[in-house]
């Protein structure tokens, strides 16, 4: 059996975004999993503040693939986690259409996943995930198959997002970039077994013109300096 | 290429090996007890073409029957197997031993046991057309990504909605699938075990009919009966990928 992760404790404030960064086989994934109760840790506990693990529904959840039911619209897509909570089509189609706007998506309600763009497709799957007004979202390197602009593009909006939404976001991803652009805060994680390394605060006001900012640049100096040493021998 | 050529590609093709087969026929005078030529075997359907008819139909009726008994418990199978892990374990080998088990070699069997020619003819050609509907639906239902799998846990959907809303129609194309390569094996499921049945007795279907213009050294008959089950096998496999589309199309899945 591999140790995926060991001696991990990391405390999640409400309404904060955090960015869980490490090179693959660090363990950022499964932690990602142990918080959504996808898997169960052998060893240690999650703690809530509501003194008990959330519903189903409380916690969005962003894969690497769009994950859509390929024969569904776009529109049952999203209306799915409602839907396994036995609520009603004529009820759910607000909130449904709402979570598409949201997204960007206004319009293509009846499009099928293969009539959509990558972009188009992961913006779906993130209304999805934002349908059920979860307070803690877990995204899983969401961005990552997509070309540069379309990941900006969705960076950017999955900022907007998370400021007017007030939502927990918990972000895992192997980009330096991303990590910075994104995150409040940044998680650092090393392999073999996953361990945290170090937490960095971001000093950057969260929002498009980021990029442009030398303070972005230097936080990427910052976590590509902590990263070095981190690096497993090949 | 365009779309009327590939329309009739097959068909110009068709005429040509009837023109050289005639030809051949011809030139060399083969008598017809070896090989007759196709205007022969058009005389001999031409001849007596409600006969052969009928037992097509005879034929079909057993094909159509054991498509669908092969359909529904091939499926039943394939879910009983994803949704019980000990169901899956008892069912798997036998699945395999039905697949492998030469019908010829049971057919007389099955006929004897059974009794009643119709039920024993459907047994036969269900045994044959089982499995491609089988496998494919268990592929079908284990089809879908662990990350989908994961989602719908994520969101506490129980057994029964994973299985309506994510495992049924992940399964639908595989099942549409296997069920038009058990459609050809129920029409030769069927055949055979006609041939076996019409040997004992039983006259009815168009194997019997081939058998039977066997015996009489009617080749050109034979082959007639030939020809038409070849084109109930084209129209089948014609038939069920339509049927197959339309469903998929109504569903949303092209």
């Amino acid at each position: 059996m591999v140790e995926a992760l060991h001696d991990v404790s990391l405390d999640i404030d409400r309404a904060d975004f955090v960015a869980l960064l490490g090179p693959s086989g660090c363990g950022k994934s499964s932690l990602l999993r142990l918080i959504a109760g996808l898997d169960r840790p052998d060893e240690g506990r999650l703690e809530w503040e509501a003194g008990r693990p959330p519903a189903p529904g409380e916690i969005g959840f962003v894969f690497q693939d769009p994950t859509l039911l390929p024969w569904a619209s776009a529109e049952d897509n999203v209306f799915l986690p409602l839907r396994l909570r036995g609520i009603a089509r004529g009820r759910a189609m607000p909130e449904v259409r709402a979570a598409l706007g949201r997204v960007g998506l206004g319009g293509f309600e009846q499009a099928r996943p293969r009539e959509l763009s990558g972009g188009m497709r992961m913006r779906v799957s993130i209304a999805r995930a934002l349908v059920t007004r979860p307070a803690l979202l877990l995204m899983d390197e969401p961005f990552a198959a997509l070309d540069e602009f379309t990941r900006h593009r969705l960076q950017e909006d999955l900022l907007a997002l998370w400021q007017s939404l007030d939502c927990t976001v918990v972000f895992v991803t192997h980009s330096i970039y991303e990590a910075a652009f994104l995150a409040r805060r940044i998680v650092l994680m090393t392999p073999r077994p996953g361990r945290i390394a170090q937490e960095i605060a971001s000093p950057l006001p969260p929002g498009p013109a980021t990029r442009l900012d030398p303070a972005y640049a230097m936080l990427v100096a910052q976590l590509s300096r902590a990263l070095q040493p981190l690096h497993a021998p090949p | 290429m365009t779309r009327a050529q590939q329309r009739a590609a097959p068909a110009v093709l068709g005429m040509l090996v009837l023109g050289m087969w005639d030809a051949v026929v011809r030139i060399f005078g083969i008598p017809p007890y070896l090989l007759p030529g196709p205007v022969a075997i058009f005389g001999a359907f031409a001849a007596d073409p409600f006969g052969l008819i009928l037992a097509l139909f005879s034929t079909l009726a057993v094909t159509f029957a054991a498509l669908c008994v092969a359909a529904a418990i091939g499926a039943l199978m394939a879910l009983a197997m994803e949704l019980s892990p000990l169901a899956r374990a008892a069912i798997q080998p036998w699945a395999v031993v039905l697949q492998v088990t030469p019908i010829v070699a049971i057919a007389p069997l099955i006929i004897v046991l059974v009794g009643e020619p119709f039920p024993s003819l459907v047994a036969c050609a269900t045994i044959v057309a089982f499995f491609p509907v089988f496998a494919n639906t268990v592929a079908g239902l284990a089809s879908p990504s662990p990350e989908l799998a994961d989602l719908f846990r994520l969101y506490g959907a129980g057994r029964w909605r994973t299985l309506r809303l994510l495992l049924v129609p992940s399964a639908l194309p595989y099942f549409l699938a296997g069920l038009r390569i058990s459609g050809g094996l129920a029409l030769v499921g069927a055949v055979v075990a006609e041939f076996v049945a019409g040997s004992g007795g039983f006259a009815s279907g168009l194997a019997y009919r081939i058998l039977e213009a066997g015996y009489r050294l009617e080749i050109p008959r034979m082959f007639a009966a030939l020809v038409l089950l070849a084109v109930a096998g084209i129209a089948i496999n014609a038939g069920l990928g339509a049927f197959g589309a339309l469903v998929l199309r109504r569903h949303g899945d092209v």
